[in-house]
């Protein structure tokens, strides 16, 4: 899977979490989802859910912490996937 | 000086009218809202009707964002914060989001339980060792509180913010509790009501008891028979009342239009002592809890018009009618009119005591008496009591000065609140 294709895919599901859809439409690698999302502190955790189920993969509770922004979440998605033996 | 307390604004999800409008065309026309549920036929139940309110999608979207409708599973917190939202605009306050918090506005907004189908969905998850997968929601649908928390959030309330439950004296409850802080002056506006989660998981324990009626599976409108010979148990139901209630200055400060005025009334318990119990009123206690209130607002008994009873259904029903009959010293023609909600709403349970005020509020408002429907048999242990037209077959205008509320719940507890005709 390439990055762009992860990135729309990642969008998706961002969208149902951010109170700013302006900040949406302008997304990289350096979206904060707390900062520039605006998504609730609480919401991470169904991110983190709905990526799981998105790429069908599991993501552990150190991985979980890190995913704050766009580049960790993309990394570790890659690296799960890698695991995997599916990128 | 204690402050004048009166309600500006009314909100309402009942099983037969959701918004005040079609609920007032409702109970002025006698409409039952009680239904055969599948469901509960499927689940084997004694007691397979129920009154359920009917929400439509469009009516959820505009007091619910998408973002909490995902994975939202708690019809409690749905019923409460639809009921409570109304009351709020009805009241004509602004829904507009301020920057800080309105610190004069708080909410006492009960329950008897929350989000029991999130609990379930919840539950399955747990002991299948997905406790990660509850995901965010399941705390904020599941607690207590989760309704007034919802209800502050949504309308940026600063003063108190809370939940009480006391079963199904809840509702009559909460209206006190918020009555007393506005009084007190420690808040202008008190956002009171309750509401109450529905379906099997919330109804079973009573059908298990044997309180509900079995007899009506095929006649579900006829189920619910408050103060009939053939009344034979109670008819479960949901939803959820609310009403605004707000300092006398304040509401003539904003020019707000003012329904009624709340004089006050009394809660207490009967210690599960003489004939109380768990589950059966103190008849003591229960009057003493009316002749506190008239106490406690400085009137004589003979100056109450209207009764709006709690009488769910059950033997209890004469019952009630003697503690009305002695705390008053009023029987036969003296006796004031009567009237039963549950006979159109069946028995909303913690939801049960708002539902009964609003539709109290309305009659003082409007003048008007709605009809006790399923009543043609009267029970001749009331009759023996008070003359058989204080309750009423058909809707009647009539003027009314004071009505008392009363709601009595498990626990063998009991609230007794008195609405007066708003004079300036």
């Amino acid at each position: 899977m390439n990055k762009e294709e992860l990135l729309s895919r990642l969008k998706v599901i961002v969208s149902n979490y951010t109170q700013n859809k302006e900040a949406l439409d302008s997304i990289n690698e350096d979206t904060d989802f707390l900062k520039d999302l605006k998504i609730n502190s609480a919401n991470l955790v169904d991110v983190v859910l709905d990526v799981e189920e998105e790429f069908g993969i599991e993501i552990d509770n150190l991985s979980m912490e890190k995913m704050l922004n766009v580049r960790a979440a993309v990394e570790i998605i890659e690296t799960k996937l890698h695991e995997a033996g599916r990128e | 000086m204690a402050n004048r307390v009166v309600v500006t604004g009314l909100g309402i999800v009942a099983p037969n009218g959701v918004g005040i409008p079609m609920f007032r065309e409702a109970i002025k026309n006698g409409k039952s809202g009680i239904k055969h549920h599948n469901l509960l036929q499927e689940l084997q139940f004694s007691c397979q009707i129920a009154g359920q309110p009917e929400l439509s999608t469009e009516l959820i979207s505009t007091c619910f964002t998408e973002l909490e409708l995902r994975n939202f599973n708690s019809d409690g917190i749905l019923y409460g914060v639809i009921a409570g939202m109304e009351a709020w605009k009805n009241a004509g306050l602004s829904m507009e989001r301020q920057e800080d918090p309105d610190w004069d506005s708080g909410t006492i907004f009960g329950a008897g339980t929350s989000g029991i189908e999130k609990f379930r969905e919840a539950i399955y998850k747990i002991d299948e060792k997905q406790v990660r997968r509850l995901g965010s929601n399941a705390v904020m649908q599941t607690m207590a509180s989760g309704v007034s928390a919802y209800l502050g959030g949504k309308l940026g309330l600063g003063n108190q913010v809370s939940t009480n439950s006391s079963a199904c004296t809840t509702g009559a409850e909460s209206v006190l509790m918020a009555f007393e802080r506005i009084q007190s002056g420690k808040a202008k506006r008190m956002l009171a009501g309750s509401t109450s989660d529905g379906g099997p998981y919330i109804w079973a324990g009573f059908d298990a008891m044997k309180v509900c009626t079995y007899k009506h599976n095929e006649t579900p409108e006829k189920g619910s028979r408050p103060m009939s010979l053939t009344a034979s148990g109670f008819v479960p139901a949901c939803g959820a009342g609310a009403l605004l209630l707000e300092s006398l200055d304040s509401a003539v400060e904003r020019g707000a239009i003012i329904y009624a005025e709340v004089l006050g009334g009394h809660l207490n318990s009967g210690g599960q002592r003489g004939t109380g119990t768990m589950t059966a009123p103190n008849s003591k206690a229960v009057q003493n809890c009316i002749s506190t209130a008239l106490k406690n607002t400085g009137l004589h008994a003979d100056q109450i018009d209207v009764i709006n009873g709690h009488l769910t259904a059950t033997m209890m029903d004469s019952t009630e009618i003697s503690n009305w009959s002695n705390a008053l010293g009023r029987s036969g023609e003296n006796f004031p009119y009567i009237n039963a909600l549950k006979g159109m709403t069946g028995h909303g349970l913690s939801a049960s005591g708002s539902m009964e005020c609003v539709a109290s509020v309305l009659q003082v408002a409007e003048n008007f008496l709605f009809p006790n429907i399923n009543c043609e048999d009267l029970h001749p242990e009331i009759s023996a009591q008070i003359d058989p037209q204080k309750i009423s077959l058909q809707y009647q205008s009539h003027p009314i000065e004071y009505l008392a509320k009363a709601s009595f719940g498990f626990g063998d507890v009991n609230a007794c609140i008195i609405f007066k005709k708003y004079r300036s």
